[in-house]
Formats: structure tokens, C-alpha cells, sequence
């Protein structure tokens, strides 16, 4: 066969790989749910469901004895979309709610509040927050503290009189100035949806085909190994551009989550991406040929790492440092960085740059192991 | 015509295997599937690759198809070292696999599209060939039809197309006939003919002796070894004149037989319909009717000889080669309890079932079906896969209730309540239902206390089960190490814990040895003399025989009830003067189509 014919036959054969993968997404229901339905779940699933800020939080103020200005800071609170505050008169009513759950918080000014204001050392209050959360809790006695200097700062400028505080703190918050949760889970969310049908359909799909005897069939026929690979990595690479897509669309139409960066950086670092979790998914059915333990082996080590470990939800700086370190073996990590500053911050380089150059060394090594363990024999 | 293209280098052999080995596994686990496997495969014809599961058919076949490597020893394929050139195999070698390597989600036409594709067909020649293969195989009506949506029959057709649609030199076939109904087979036999005389070698794999004596040339297997390898003809020259039949009363054939295996000489004794065939040992001398049926009267001076076949040479090869030694197994003393004389009247039906339909969706998998089976019968069940035959089964064991018609089983009616009637039946399927990694004795334990056996009578029955199925020894033993027969064994005995009074065996036999087979319907036989009902699906056409009674259903309907021997004489004819059960089933199922066109 001349060399234009053997071109043309592996055009052919690739062809009939590609159409064949294509009718198969499209008659198979599982395909499409995990591919359709899944994202645009989990979209509305955190975009709308899970928040991570507290608002209306419930907290008890404590007034020992009401004055004007116990009367202020109140009304101070009252007026925040923070809290939902609830008068009471005594500590001990307050700290039973704060038992019974009713609150989340409580506020105490003393007797003294009014007198002590304006003196030396200024006027404390005391706070008591719920800690069987640390994170919330960390966050209402945040928003407290702030609401109390914020306080201070008006009556200071109402009366001009330099009021005494223990320190004062400045904060601007960058990049998601409403500090808005679902700003920076959409984004993640995109890491994951692309785990889901880079890595997890792709390992399903060929243990589909060794579980079926189907495999065996394609192995006696002249198909190459990277034809075969080529087969299923460009059909899942287009369903996983089309997940990307879809998420990035409902992130801005329908979340307002700010788009800062280009269009074009988050298309070519979702494909480097999406190489990285294919080959994974790949690898993993090279492993194992059966649907149910390939389907169980992704879950674990594409998946779960990719929602818990990414930063996507838990910030990686505040995990123990033997953690931190796993988390540099998981390709998610390196995207959600990515997806994250190019929404909220726009093309930073000094973020992107490295990490998409860690994508790319992943896609290039889980595709190669591919490559080498997919042998056109049955072990 | 589909040709086969030119001769290679070697002429006369297409395959030669010397000193093949091959294992799977590690460590202890290890097990050799191909051991000094020497074969040759001649040019032309077909090369019937025969032997029990296990035998190492489906290792040689890959092999062979170059997608395995051997672990020592060659192989040539087409004068090509299979091992290091396998990939100038591809596209010379066409491979059929068990499950006929469709995409069931794909249509006929898209499947037929996508080997062509692979095999690089140029587009130009596709519309003809495609025609000629649709003509070939009759699928031409079914060009849109989604494979998945395929009879088995048919499924196997258009996976043999796809592997014709570039015509090999040499096609193998892994078992293309399991649970493929009789027409269907004999089709594709046909085709297969057409092939080989255009000039293709075919090599045929299968369980089924009766395929075995039709190949031009058998290679018989036996755990991972060539038993013996020649012309059928050959092979059947050593049991020649060493068979004989004797007609007896059917209430009799199984105890007769019984006998006749224990007379000096005899290798094997089975029920053939209404008469117990013998396999003499060589050079033994044929027992006289009298010795058989001592308190019979009128018997003929002595047996009439019957033509070999081919399962006499297997089991004689087998008897020559195991000097296993299998205790006798004899029903007197399985201290299987007889069914209770106030529950033993002889004639009452212990399953009656009127009109029991099955319907899943709009496809109506069981589809009126009626009839009755008496206290102590053997009960068969036959037909393709997919016909119903496990739908009905489970509808029996009260496992799936019925969309309408009537059931009862021991008088119990199944729509109220299923779980009393299920005490007192025992099931064994296919896959024999046991847990892997727990050993023989805690497997006979579990099942005796799902089956509610308690206390001493659990143990009591435990040790009637080791001790009737000679599991004694094995009792440490991990149910998954244990070899095919022995599992096959144990599920028997886990059935029978609880002394049910009807035993559903869901194709018992498939794929095991035929002594093995034999000594399972010993056990059998045995229980149906003590009065317990069996009920048995099976795709042995010679199984078939050991029934007292037999129903065919196809597509979901009964199309014939009644004795083996009963339905082969509905199908006498001038030119077919004995026919086969395998007959009948065809003529059967070739009138039920002319009745009820699809």
C-alpha cells in the first residue's frame, strides 16, 4: 500500500472510531446525564443552595442598662443585613438561647457601657459565639467585631470625640469586593464538572467496551493504539469544551459572577486541563476493565480529591501542610487557581503562567502512561 | 460468492502450536489455562476446537488471534510468528468473540459502517459487499434495527458479518452457538460451509459434541491439553461396536440405567428418551438384557448395537485418561429423606401453572403458558436464550410475581403467598449462587440458616451434604478454588439443605466435562426416584433426553410438551426415519413460524 493509502485508511478508520463514540454518547442515557445534567445540578445545586456567608445571622444583645447609647449601637445592628438581633435583658435568658441554638451569638453591654465609653480605656463589650462551627464562628465574630468598630467610627464622627479602641483595622476586601461565595464556587464548579466527564465517563466508557467483549472485537482489526486512543479522547474532549462552555454561560448569565480575565486563556487552560483529567480517566480503565470498580477507582482519585482538595471549597493555605503537599498531585488544584483568578481577577500571569505550565507536565504524563500501558493485547 | 484471498507460504496448515503454555494470575492463584499445548489447524474446512469450559479454548483462540502472548513455546499463524509479528495478523485473522463484539447501541447498518471503516473497505466497494453479506446472513430487512434489539440468533449473524466484511484467511469462532436457537445454528453452519468451500480455514469452538462430529476436523481440549485430535471419523473408530440400546419401561429407565453403569465393563449408561443406551469399555463384553432388567419378561436375546457418537469417544478418551475415581453415587443411601407418605400420592401435579403471562413493558417475555408437572418428574425445559425459559423459572420460585394467569406450586398459590411455597422448593442456577471467598462448609452453612436450619438439624444436614457430594475432604476449601464439578456440587447440596420437595435447576450443566455432567444427573435421577420433582432448564440436546417430559417455549409461548420420545416421532419422516431431538425442535420451530410470522 502506497503512502497515501495507508494515510487514507487511518483516516478511515478514525473516522468510523469517532462516528461510532458520537452515536453511542448520543443513544446512551447515562452519558448524557452525567455530561448534561449533572453540571447544570451541581451549578444550581451550589450557585443556589450552598452559601458560605452568613446573613441574618440570629444573636442575642444583652443591654444591662438602656441608655442612648446602648440605644444606638442596638439600632446599629438592627439596621445590618447581618444580623437578626434579639433583645434581652439579662445574660442568663441570652445564654439559654445561645444553648438552645435560637441564637448564634451573643452581646453583652454592661451596666457600665455608656460610662466608660467616652473614658481612657474606652467601653467593652463582651461577645459569645457558638463554636461548634469554627468557620461560621470565626465569621459571625468577625462581622460582630466589624459592626461594633463601624459603630464606634459614627459616634466618634457624630460627636468628635476620639473614642478609644484596642486596635483599628482597616479592611478592603479585593477581588470579590460583595464577598459573595457563589463567586468564587462557580468557577471551582467548572474544575469539577470537567473531573466528572474527562475522568469519570471516559474510565466508564472503556470498561464499557472490555466489559461487552467489544474491545476484543476492535483489537483483531487493523486499528492502531493511538487511533484507538485519539477515539475516545476527541469525542470526550469536545463533551468536557461543551461542559466548560455551558458552565461558564450559566456562571455569568444567571450567577452575575464578574468575568475579569479572557475568554481565549480559559479555553486553552480548560483544554490543558481536561487533557490531564482524560488521561486519568485512560489510565484508569487500562487498570481496570470493568465499569463498576473503574466507575469507584475515579471517584476516588480524580473526583473526591477534586472537590475537596482543589481549594474549590476549602482554602489549601489553612489545611495541615502534610495536606497541602498532596494536594500538588491533583490537577484541579492547578485549574481552580486558574478559573478562579480569571474570573474574579483577570489574566494575572504570575498565576496562570505556572499553573497552567503544571497542567501541561500532568497532561502530558497521565497521556503518555496511557499510551504505553494500552497495548493491542487482552493483558 | 465471499472468497477467502490467496494461499500463504505454508501450504496445508494455517495454525501450528508446539509446546504452547499459557497461565493467568499470580502467586498461588496461578492457573494454567494452556498446558504444552500441541495442535495443527489444516487449510480449508472447519477445525472444531471441542471441550468443556475451562479446557482452554477461549486462551487458544486469542492466541491464536495473536491477542495474547503465549508465556512459552510458538505459534505459527499463516506461517506468522503469532507472538512477535502479531500485528501483521490483523486483518488476516478474523475473531469472533463469545459475545460477537457488537455495539448493541449501534444499528445493523452502523456496525456493518464501522468495521468497514476499520478494515479500511474503500467506499466504493462498500454498497456491494454490504449487499452481498445482508443476502448472505438474511439481516437485510433488519438494516436500522439496533443490535442490542437483535435475536441471539441474529446478533451472531451480524457479528459474524462484521468480521466478514474484510473476508480472513482463517476465522475463528469462540462458541457461536450458546444459547442460540437450533435454526439459528443450523444457519449459521451453513454459512460457515459457504465460507470454508470459497476457500477460508474456520476454526469453531464449542461445548457441543454434536457440532463437533459435523467439523471436516477436531481438536478435542481437556484442561488445557490436546485430548486427542483428528477426522470425527478417526475418532469415533475406537468406541465403534462398543454401543448398544435396550428399550425399557419408561417408569424404569432411570433405575435401569442405574444398574446397567454398575455392571463389570460398562464405561456409561444413559436414558435416550424410552431406552438406556450403554458404552462398553474396549474389548468388555456386552451385558445380556436379563443382566440389566432381571424381572422383565419378553426381552429381546440381546442389545441392539447403536451407531458412536461422538460424546462415546469423549467420555472414553476421559475414562482412558482420569483415573479419577468418583464415588458411585446411589440415591439408597444419599439419606435424601423420601417425600412423606401422606404427601407422596404418586399422580397429584405439584406445579400447575394456566395461562402464566410475563409482561415488561410491551415486550411479553411469558406468554400464556400452561401445563402441569406431577410429584416426582423430571420436568425439562427447553429453548434459546431469551425465549423465556428464566422468566418462567422465576416466576415458579416465586421470585417474579406474574402479570396475569394462574400458579401453584405444592398447592400454594403463588400471587398470595410465594414465601411459604419458596420453604419448600430448592433452586440452583447457573452461576451456581455461592460465595466466593467462605469454604465449602461455611457456604452449607449459610444456606442452612437462610433456609431457617438450626441446631443439630443443621448440622445433621450439613454432614449429609459433605458426606453425599464427597465434599469431606474439601470442607477448608474456599468455594472459589474449588474446580468446576466440585462447585457444581456444592450448590446441589446447598439446595438440597433444607429437603425441598421440587428442585428448579437453571441450566446446571453448561459448560462442564461430560462425565461430570453424568455424574450430576446420577444425582438426579436419584432424587427423582425419591419422589422429589426437578424441574431443569438445559441447552444438551442429550440432557433433554433424561426427561420424562419436555416443553419447548419460543418466544415466550409452549410450542410442544410431551415425552422426548413423543415429540421426535411427530417428526418421522420417509427420509428421516430416527430423527433427533435437535430435529424436532426445528421442525417445531419452523411450523411456529409459519403460524405466528414476527
Amino acid at each position: 500500500m502506497n503512502a497515501h493509502g495507508r494515510a487514507g485508511a487511518r483516516r478511515m478508520r478514525l473516522r468510523g472510531l469517532l462516528r461510532k463514540e458520537v452515536l453511542q454518547i448520543l443513544r446512551d442515557p447515562s452519558s448524557i446525564a452525567i455530561a448534561f445534567v449533572l453540571p447544570v445540578v451541581l451549578l444550581l445545586l451550589f450557585g443556589y443552595g450552598i452559601s458560605l456567608d452568613a446573613r441574618k445571622v440570629p444573636v442575642a444583645l444583652v443591654v444591662e442598662s438602656p441608655t442612648a447609647e446602648t440605644a444606638s449601637f442596638t439600632a446599629s445592628f438592627f439596621h445590618s443585613p447581618y444580623f437578626e438581633p434579639r433583645a434581652h435583658f439579662d445574660r442568663r435568658g441570652a445564654e439559654e438561647a445561645l444553648f438552645d441554638g435560637d441564637v448564634a451569638a451573643v452581646v453583652v453591654l454592661r451596666s457600665d457601657f455608656s460610662r466608660r465609653l467616652y473614658g481612657p480605656r474606652g467601653a467593652p463589650i463582651q461577645v459569645l459565639v457558638n463554636g461548634t462551627d469554627a468557620n461560621t464562628a470565626r465569621l459571625i465574630s468577625g462581622y460582630i467585631d466589624g459592626a461594633w468598630r463601624a459603630w464606634l467610627d459614627q459616634v466618634a464622627r457624630d460627636s468628635g470625640i476620639r473614642l478609644a479602641a484596642p486596635v483599628t483595622i482597616e479592611s478592603r476586601v479585593w477581588f470579590n469586593a460583595a464577598v459573595r461565595s457563589r463567586n468564587f464556587l462557580v468557577p471551582g464548579l467548572i474544575a469539577i464538572i470537567m473531573t466528572l466527564i474527562g475522568a469519570l465517563l471516559t474510565a466508564l466508557v472503556v470498561a464499557r467496551e472490555w466489559e461487552r467483549g467489544t474491545m476484543e472485537a476492535l483489537l483483531v482489526t487493523p486499528v492502531t493504539t493511538s487511533e484507538l486512543l485519539l477515539g475516545k479522547v476527541v469525542p470526550y474532549f469536545v463533551l468536557g469544551m461543551g461542559g466548560m462552555a455551558l458552565s461558564v454561560v450559566m456562571a455569568i448569565a444567571l450567577f452575575d459572577v464578574p468575568f475579569r480575565g479572557s475568554f481565549l486563556v480559559l479555553t486553552l487552560s480548560s483544554a490543558l486541563f481536561l487533557l490531564a483529567a482524560l488521561g486519568m480517566g485512560l489510565l484508569i480503565s487500562t487498570v481496570s476493565k470493568n465499569q463498576f470498580v473503574a466507575g469507584q477507582i475515579a471517584i476516588i482519585v480524580t473526583f473526591l480529591p477534586a472537590f475537596i482538595l482543589s481549594g474549590f471549597i476549602f482554602d489549601i493555605e489553612s489545611m495541615p501542610r502534610a495536606v497541602q503537599w498532596i494536594t500538588h498531585v491533583i490537577a484541579a488544584r492547578y485549574f481552580v487557581a486558574i478559573v478562579q483568578t480569571i474570573f474574579l481577577a483577570g489574566n494575572v500571569w504570575s498565576v496562570i503562567v505556572p499553573n497552567a505550565l503544571a497542567l501541561a507536565a500532568m497532561a502530558v504524563f497521565f497521556l503518555g502512561m496511557t499510551r504505553r500501558r494500552t497495548l493491542k493485547r487482552l493483558e | 460468492m465471499i472468497a477467502a484471498p490467496a494461499a500463504s507460504p505454508i501450504e496445508g496448515v494455517v495454525v501450528e502450536a508446539v509446546d504452547l503454555h499459557k497461565s493467568f494470575g499470580a502467586g498461588p492463584a496461578r492457573v494454567a489455562a494452556l498446558r504444552a499445548l500441541g495442535a495443527s489447524v489444516h487449510r480449508g474446512g472447519i477445525t472444531g476446537l471441542v471441550g468443556p469450559d475451562g479446557a482452554g479454548k477461549t486462551t487458544f483462540l486469542r492466541l491464536v488471534a495473536g491477542l495474547l502472548l503465549p508465556d512459552a513455546g510458538t505459534l505459527r499463524v499463516l506461517g506468522i510468528d503469532a507472538a512477535e509479528e502479531a500485528e501483521r495478523l490483523r486483518g488476516r485473522v478474523g475473531y469472533m468473540p463469545q459475545r460477537f463484539g457488537l455495539y448493541e447501541d449501534l444499528s445493523v447498518a452502523e456496525n456493518l459502517d464501522l468495521y468497514a471503516d476499520l478494515y479500511g473497505l474503500p467506499p466504493t466497494e462498500r454498497e456491494s459487499r454490504f449487499a452481498e453479506l445482508k443476502e448472505f446472513t438474511g439481516l437485510g430487512p433488519f438494516g436500522s434495527r439496533l443490535a442490542g434489539r437483535l435475536s441471539g440468533g441474529m446478533k451472531q449473524k451480524l457479528g459474524l458479518a462484521c468480521t466478514l466484511v474484510h473476508p480472513p484467511e482463517l476465522l475463528l469462532l469462540d462458541e457461536p452457538s450458546v444459547g442460540v436457537d437450533p435454526i439459528s445454528r443450523r444457519e449459521l453452519w451453513q454459512i460457515v460451509l459457504r465460507l470454508t468451500s470459497g476457500g477460508m480455514s474456520v476454526v469453531w469452538s464449542t461445548a457441543y459434541q454434536d457440532e463437533a462430529e459435523r467439523c471436516d476436523e477436531v481438536i478435542v481440549l481437556h484442561e488445557g491439553q490436546v485430548l486427542a485430535a483428528g477426522r470425527p471419523a478417526e475418532l469415533l473408530e475406537p468406541v465403534r461396536g462398543r454401543g448398544f440400546a435396550l428399550a425399557v419401561p419408561p417408569a424404569q429407565r432411570r433405575r435401569v440405567a442405574r444398574r446397567a453403569k454398575s455392571l463389570p465393563g460398562v464405561l456409561d449408561a444413559v436414558v435416550q428418551g424410552s431406552r438406556v443406551r450403554v458404552l462398553m469399555a474396549d474389548g468388555a463384553r456386552c451385558p445380556e438384557p436379563r443382566e440389566i432388567l432381571p424381572e422383565a419378561d419378553g426381552l429381546p436375546d440381546r442389545l441392539a448395537p447403536v451407531a458412536p457418537r461422538f460424546e462415546d469417544a469423549f467420555v472414553a478418551l476421559l475414562h482412558e485418561r482420569t483415573s479419577r475415581m468418583t464415588p458411585p453415587v446411589s440415591t439408597a443411601d444419599s439419606g435424601f429423606a423420601p417425600v412423606s407418605a401422606e404427601r407422596a400420592s404418586r399422580d397429584d401435579a405439584v406445579i400447575e401453572i394456566r395461562d402464566l403471562t410475563r409482561v415488561f413493558g410491551d415486550f411479553r417475555a411469558v406468554d400464556r403458558v400452561s401445563f402441569e408437572v406431577a410429584r416426582g418428574e423430571v420436568f425439562g425445559l427447553l429453548g434459546p436464550n431469551g425465549a423465556g425459559k428464566s422468566t418462567t423459572f422465576r416466576m415458579l420460585c416465586g421470585l417474579l410475581p406474574p402479570s396475569s394467569g394462574a400458579a401453584r406450586v405444592l398447592g400454594i398459590d403463588l400471587r398470595r403467598s410465594a414465601p411459604r411455597a419458596r420453604a419448600r422448593i430448592g433452586y440452583m442456577s447457573q452461576k451456581f449462587s455461592l460465595y466466593g471467598v467462605l469454604s465449602v462448609e461455611q457456604n452449607l452453612r449459610f444456606f442452612g440458616s437462610a433456609y431457617g436450619l438450626g441446631g443439630a438439624r443443621q448440622r445433621a444436614r450439613i454432614a449429609w451434604a459433605l458426606e453425599a457430594f464427597g465434599l469431606g475432604p474439601l470442607v477448608e476449601r474456599t468455594s472459589d478454588d474449588l474446580p468446576l464439578g466440585f462447585k457444581q456440587r456444592l450448590a446441589l447440596g446447598a439446595a438440597l439443605l433444607h429437603e425441598p420437595e421440587i428442585l428448579f435447576l437453571d441450566e446446571p450443566t453448561s459448560g462442564v466435562d461430560p462425565l461430570t455432567r453424568r455424574e450430576f444427573w446420577d444425582r438426579i435421577n436419584g432424587l427423582a426416584e425419591a419422589g422429589v420433582t426437578v424441574m431443569v432448564t438445559t441447552h444438551f440436546l442429550d440432557e433433554a433426553e433424561y426427561c420424562d417430559r419436555l416443553g419447548i417455549i419460543y418466544r415466550g409461548q409452549l410450542i410442544a410438551l410431551g415425552s422426548p420420545d413423543e415429540l421426535k416421532q411427530r417428526y418421522r419422516t420417509p427420509d428421516r426415519p430416527d430423527p433427533t431431538l435437535d430435529d424436532a425442535f426445528v421442525a417445531l420451530i419452523e411450523a411456529h413460524e409459519q403460524e405466528h410470522p414476527q
